[in-house]
């Protein structure tokens, strides 16, 4: 078991014949992932790494019936782009472009929760289940299947999270970086019901950052709904006011969002937090098996 | 990005939000005509020689750092306008160094019978934009906030179907608002929405939005923040950018696609990403010293990049060493070691480099980081990279 993805996973991605999407699904189909096709409008008809191209998702999608898409197309055409993917039935968007106007994003989160479709980002490396299902940007190798679920804000901070839990046998079920700007399509609150529900992942790694409330309401959710084992690191300790920290949503506004405050609620609320992002693995190893020290 | 108060007050007035006539001016000697042109512009309820005098810089908190004066007389309004032009303004916001005066606003004062505040800005959690108002003007809305949260009013707007007349006169009655005012708040907020929308704006705040000793409604002060990932669209809008009331080094940064942050350490830190740099400075503090900069050099570590992040973080005299963290992922890591030595040799780095490489080939990148004569340190883990350069720091 996993979340959201797996082998059966039918992939489809928008900006396919572009230069990230052309790297990326191929770096996707290396892992094994199910890509079924892609779509770049004009270029209907024509094969791209072994696979159809469509011009639009609806044909896409009725020519291969994929079930998630992933969109790698310049920021200023990504509403529509996620826009179209809804409408076209899927179940699942990813998008990891960077860069998509704030208000833009209001609007193609609304109709996503609408019409019940998962978006996860923008401005993220993507979702991957170890050995079954990569979407997005991560590298496949640091992976393993395994027995936690990893959310975060980051891009590489996740690929470090990763990398200690795979280097400690730990393995991860899946991961999902939900992205760094202020209106996500998935939030951590929907990763941790998920992961909660999911009877193979056995703890959760939280790794949030500076900026919003989006920990805090973690946190409550978590005191409220979570029973599996939660530990969390928060970044962005030395960051000073005022400053947008290289993603959109990292910035402390108005005095709120530091990481302190966020801390402090996901101790409250019984999650395990280490300050060192050096150590995020071996506190769930900590938190797993107390006796093995 | 941030607006002046001008160029946001020149926005409401475009879209028929009332703002006060004003007049800007970059040099003293502009300010007899400037005084003549808004006493003229002036109704015959005429204040007197009083006049207001705003400093422009990109700051909250002007009018108690002094950026702020109301002044009697024409020569008053000579000294106070030289005093703040060329000056560095000092506010609760701006840090010790400030921010660069180079233009002084003028208005003739108004009679106030109420302040009011009025605020617009993208409410992350609830994933709406949202109206914020209240009858506590003049004050910090954090403020009033944190004391009387209930004085403080809201609406949600509608992602797909905007905000309607009805939220106003909620927002207007609840402040106080009567008859004509009602119709003025609903037109002012209604435009001010239309505004936000039309400029992808991520935050508009008028403080205080005054009733006149008349009875009509006035914005006294304007402030614009703009999304950023939007000005592509909005080109008008982005040569309102004010280089000058950014860190230089911030604004180099940007024209190399680098995010850079200044910060008080000693510590340089070049990080691929935006959450790993965080956290790579949070490491360093946590082992002991203090990070000197933010700096994310982005997914592709190339030779030319990096040297350039590397003069930027060297450009900081306080730097006394420089730690280096990049998680490979898909890009190979000898390659990005070979950028980081020729990066290192060709900017001549006089301080000692911690180089922490994971990823694909980390192996062969940390040989090619040792092997190269220069003064690097190849690291395998984060916690022993940020150690090492802490003691290193410390022993020079």
């Amino acid at each position: 078991m996993s979340i959201l993805v797996d082998q059966h996973t039918r992939v489809i991605c928008q900006g396919f014949t572009g230069k990230q999407g052309t790297f990326h699904s191929e770096q996707a189909i290396a892992y094994g992932t199910r890509m079924v096709g892609g779509v770049t409008p004009g270029k209907g008809g024509q094969t791209h790494l072994g696979l159809p191209v469509f011009d639009t998702v609806k044909q896409a999608v009725a020519a291969t019936a994929a079930d998630a898409s992933v969109i790698y197309v310049p920021a200023p055409f990504c509403k529509d782009a996620i826009l179209e993917a809804i409408d076209a039935g899927l179940r699942l968007v990813v998008c990891i472009t960077e860069g998509i106007p704030t208000l833009d994003m209001l609007e193609a989160k609304y109709v996503a929760d609408e019409a019940g479709v998962r978006l996860i980002g923008p401005n993220c490396p993507g979702i991957i289940t170890p050995g079954a299902c990569k979407i997005g940007i991560m590298p496949g190798h640091i992976h393993r299947p395994g027995r936690i679920g990893i959310v975060s804000r980051s891009g590489t901070l996740t690929y470090e999270a990763v990398k200690q839990t795979t280097d400690l046998g730990l393995g991860q079920s899946t991961c999902i970086g939900i992205g760094g700007d202020p209106i996500p399509g998935t939030s951590f609150v929907d990763c941790l019901r998920l992961f909660e529900a999911d009877p193979e992942t056995e703890a959760i790694l939280l790794v949030g950052e500076i900026g919003g409330t989006a920990e805090e309401e973690a946190a409550e959710y978590i005191q409220a709904a979570v029973s599996k084992p939660v530990v969390a690191y928060i970044a962005g300790v030395t960051a000073p006011k005022g400053k947008r920290m290289g993603h959109a949503g990292a910035i402390i506004a108005g005095g709120k969002g530091t990481a302190e405050e966020k801390y402090a609620a996901l101790e409250a609320a019984g999650a395990v937090t280490t300050r060192s992002p050096a150590e995020m693995g071996s506190t769930l190893k900590r938190v797993l098996e107390p006796t093995a020290g | 990005m941030n607006l002046h108060e001008y160029q946001a007050k020149d926005l409401f007035e475009r879209y028929g939000i009332p703002v006060p006539p004003r007049r800007l001016v970059r040099d003293p000697t502009e300010v007899e005509a400037a005084l003549d042109e808004l006493a003229a512009a002036r109704h015959a309820q005429d204040a007197g020689e009083r006049w207001v005098v705003k400093a422009q810089a990109h700051a909250g908190g002007r009018g108690k750092a002094g950026g702020v004066k109301l002044v009697a007389g024409r020569r008053a309004v000579r000294e106070a306008v030289a005093a703040m032009l060329g000056s560095r303004l000092v506010t609760r916001q701006t840090g010790p160094q400030g921010k660069p005066v180079h233009e002084v606003l003028l208005e003739a004062p108004c009679d106030i019978a109420r302040e009011l505040y009025l605020g617009m800005v993208v409410d992350r959690a609830r994933r709406r934009v949202v109206v914020m108002a209240s009858a506590e003007g003049g004050m910090e809305i954090e403020q009033v906030a944190a004391r009387w949260p209930d004085r403080i009013l809201q609406a949600a707007v509608h992602p797909l179907v905007g905000l309607q007349p009805y939220q106003c006169r909620d927002l207007a009655f609840g402040l106080g608002l009567q008859g004509e005012q009602v119709k003025q708040f609903t037109r002012i907020l209604t435009a001010l929405a239309r505004l936000f929308q039309e400029q992808d704006l991520s935050l508009v705040e008028v403080n205080p939005l005054v009733v006149t000793a008349q009875g009509d409604l006035l914005c006294l002060d304007a402030k614009i923040n703009a999304d950023d990932n939007a000005l592509y669209r909005h080109r008008e809008l982005a040569e309102l950018r004010d280089l000058r009331q950014e860190d230089p080094r911030e604004v180099e940064a940007s024209e190399w696609d680098l995010n850079y942050i200044a910060l008080e350490g000693n510590i340089g830190c070049m990080v691929n990403g935006a959450g790993l740099a965080m956290a790579t400075m949070d490491l360093i503090k946590l082992m002991g010293g203090e990070p000197a900069n933010f700096l994310d050099v982005g997914g592709t570590a190339t030779r030319e990049r990096v040297a350039e992040a590397f003069k930027l973080i060297l450009a900081d005299e306080q730097v006394k060493g420089v730690l280096v963290n990049i998680f490979g992922g898909i890009v190979r890591c000898d390659v990005i070691a070979d950028g980081i030595v020729g990066a290192v040799a060709e900017v001549a780095v006089q301080v000692p480099v911690v180089v922490r490489l994971e990823g694909t080939h980390a192996e062969l990148g940390r040989e090619i980081l040792e092997c190269s004569g220069l003064q690097i340190t190849a690291a395998s883990d984060l916690t022993e990279a940020a150690r090492t350069i802490v003691s290193l720091v410390e022993a020079a």
